[in-house]
């Protein structure tokens, strides 16, 4: 599935072709996104800005398939995302793309292990395995000695990092992260994205992250700044940090 | 991978205990009461035909008048024993004929007294009816022809005059007149029509007739037809030679009847029928109350859980894997409810066979019917919501709260 149309060492693993977004129908159609271009090199950290509604988490889901684009092409390591159906978007999920979101989104009444090693059972690793990757990664989030606590019994930032966790236990090629730190105090946020940019330089995963905080954009290589559905900039960021 | 399934369809089940109970007990509820009503039903149906079969299945009953019971000729004349004798002597195809007449005494024995019916008869009219002695003995020719003042009691009699004594030998007192106990029937508890039938004392029909009625008559002759014979045939002779006996010509009615025990089992299990129908009536309306309990939950747990399949969906898992899981759920769920559901139901009958003294009879149709349908509408209500969530783009489903 993988190819690579490009042969310069700046591989671009995500482009967005004129990608729009409207919701509703006829009288009442609210545009989204209004024709975004974007490319994504692979290995990049890229952090999309811009106020509320600017569409940015509206981009991200397009980016990370839980969403489909109404117009434009979306073209994920030379395979064209508008084109696959429901399945073939599933199956993209699970081998390249790890999700983390605002809300976290684990599983209730269910460990933190159990909750990291899911992805892993749609992927059809046998058990063992799939324990020991699982505490590997929440290992690698700080959260050793967590594994048996369910959601309930964690801290927002803790319930971030198993979420962290589950997005990184199957090595994906990129990382979506929405407002990862939104939710979290400022010394936890500041963890969270040491931990991002830890998983960028040590292991190379892309990681593209919405957020409204220029000090989390900060740690990105890469800033783009979305206004009312466009791209109005982009933006390399100066090696801060 | 099924496998796989299946345990972590049992692990999330654990995970949501009050949900699963709450399914579960729909289906406990749907199937145990099928099966109830309609065990009970069934043993109801079988004790009333056993109990037809207890008072002689192949009994004619002969009596004087149009028809038997209220309203009947009391112009038309008597029996006697020479027409009881008469239908021994020329019917074919008989295997016990007994006249009978009955009075209603006092019977006493010491300071216990005792109001009973008092019935003359012959021995055969043990056979005619199913009876047997359980101590003591029949009457003999002698006592028979002579009209002696001997007596067979039932269980009731003994048990409210004779208490724990044995009452064979003793005399005991019917009306006026002593009479000697020389036997105890075997005891054969109610009828179908609800009177005890071991509330009996039987005596030789001639000395009802001379020492307590004072006339000749015989109220009615019970006929008991050999095995195998046809009830019909043996109905008809008996039907011309009463004619014959009593002179009855061509364009007259019949002035006696003749009528068939058959016929009253018909009209009794008739009754039972309707009612074990109305009793499964009301079975298949739990059963559909149960099946939208079922209903509801599942279809709340999917609602509730829309957002647990989007976050699986949006970790990589197919439509089909989110379908599996739940529809491997659904006939977890389903089909521990139906089996707990039989277990509690067949409980129920064997504990509730003594106290309504109706016999336990199994009917795996409506077993297996009850549990099909809980579990089919358990499976059903538990896949189409989740197909319905899975198809969504997971963005959807996780928006759903």
């Amino acid at each position: 599935m993988i190819q690579s149309e490009h042969s310069d060492n700046k591989q671009i693993i995500i482009e967005l072709q004129d990608v729009k977004k409207t919701y509703g129908c006829d009288q009442a159609v609210m545009q989204a996104l209004r024709g975004i271009n974007l490319q994504i090199e692979k290995g990049d950290f890229i952090a999309i800005m811009g106020p509320s509604g600017s569409g940015k988490s509206t981009c991200l889901n397009i980016l990370g398939c839980l969403d489909t684009p109404t117009e434009g092409n979306y073209i994920f390591n030379g395979i064209k995302v508008n084109e696959l159906d429901h399945n073939q978007r599933a199956q993209l999920r699970r081998h390249y793309l790890g999700f983390v979101f605002q809300g976290y989104n684990l599983l209730s009444r269910t460990s933190a292990l159990e909750n990291v090693e899911l992805p892993l059972i749609y992927r059809g690793v046998p058990v063992k395995e799939r324990q020991m990757l699982a505490s590997q990664a929440l290992d690698a989030v700080g959260l050793k000695g967590w594994e048996k606590h369910t959601p309930g019994e964690l801290s927002g930032g803790q319930e971030q990092r198993v979420a962290i966790a589950r997005a990184i236990v199957t090595k994906p090629e990129v990382l979506m992260a929405d407002e990862p730190t939104g939710n979290l105090d400022t010394v936890r946020s500041h963890e969270i994205m040491d931990l991002m940019v830890e998983l960028n330089n040590k292991q190379g995963i892309t990681i593209v992250m919405v957020t409204h905080e220029p000090d989390m954009a900060a740690y990105a290589k890469h800033t783009v700044h979305f206004l009312d559905g466009l791209v109005e900039s982009d933006n390399r960021n100066g090696s801060k940090k | 991978m099924l496998w796989e399934t299946f345990i972590l369809a049992v692990r999330e089940i654990k995970r949501h205990v009050l949900r699963s109970l709450l399914t579960i007990l729909g289906i406990v509820i749907g199937v145990a009461s099928v099966i109830i009503m309609v065990t009970l039903g069934s043993g109801a149906t079988v004790r009333v035909t056993d109990q037809i079969a207890s008072m002689g299945s192949n009994l004619l009953m002969v009596g004087p008048g149009k028809r038997m019971g209220p309203g009947r000729d009391s112009t038309a004349p008597p029996f006697k024993i020479a027409d009881a004798e008469a239908i021994a002597r020329d019917i074919s195809s008989i295997a016990a004929v007994a006249p009978s007449s009955s009075q209603s005494v006092t019977a006493v024995f010491g300071d216990e007294n005792w109001s009973t019916t008092v019935t003359g008869t012959n021995n055969q009219y043990l056979q005619a009816r199913n009876c047997s002695i359980q101590a003591g003995r029949k009457f003999s020719d002698s006592e028979s022809h002579a009209g002696s003042a001997v007596c067979i009691i039932g269980e009731t009699i003994r048990q409210k005059l004779f208490g724990d004594q044995d009452p064979v030998g003793k005399r005991m007192r019917l009306g006026k007149l002593s009479f000697l106990v020389i036997g105890l029937l075997e005891a054969k508890g109610q009828s179908s029509m609800g009177t005890d039938q071991d509330d009996i004392v039987l005596i030789p029909i001639r000395a009802l007739q001379r020492r307590i009625s004072g006339n000749t008559d015989v109220s009615m002759i019970l006929v008991s037809v050999s095995d195998g014979a046809s009830t019909e045939k043996v109905k008809e002779d008996i039907g011309s030679l009463m004619r014959e006996r009593r002179h009855l010509s061509k364009n007259e009615e019949d002035n006696f009847n003749v009528m068939d025990m058959k016929e009253i089992a018909n009209m009794l299990t008739g009754t039972t029928r309707v009612l074990t129908a109305l009793l499964s009536a009301v079975a298949a309306v739990s059963l559909i109350v149960g099946g939208i309990g079922i209903m509801n939950i599942m279809l709340v747990s999917v609602t509730e859980r829309t957002k647990e399949i989007g976050i699986r969906l949006a970790i990589g898992a197919l439509e089909r894997e989110v379908l599996m899981q739940f529809l491997v759920e659904a006939v977890v769920l389903s089909s521990s409810g139906g089996l707990f559901g039989i277990v509690l139901g067949l409980l129920a009958c064997l504990g509730l066979k003594d106290i309504l003294q109706v016999p336990f009879v199994f009917n795996p149709g409506i077993v297996i019917t009850a549990f099909l349908f809980s579990a089919a509408v358990g499976v059903i209500f538990g896949y189409f919501p989740a197909l319905k969530a899975a198809r969504l783009d997971p963005i959807e489903a996780l928006r759903h709260e």
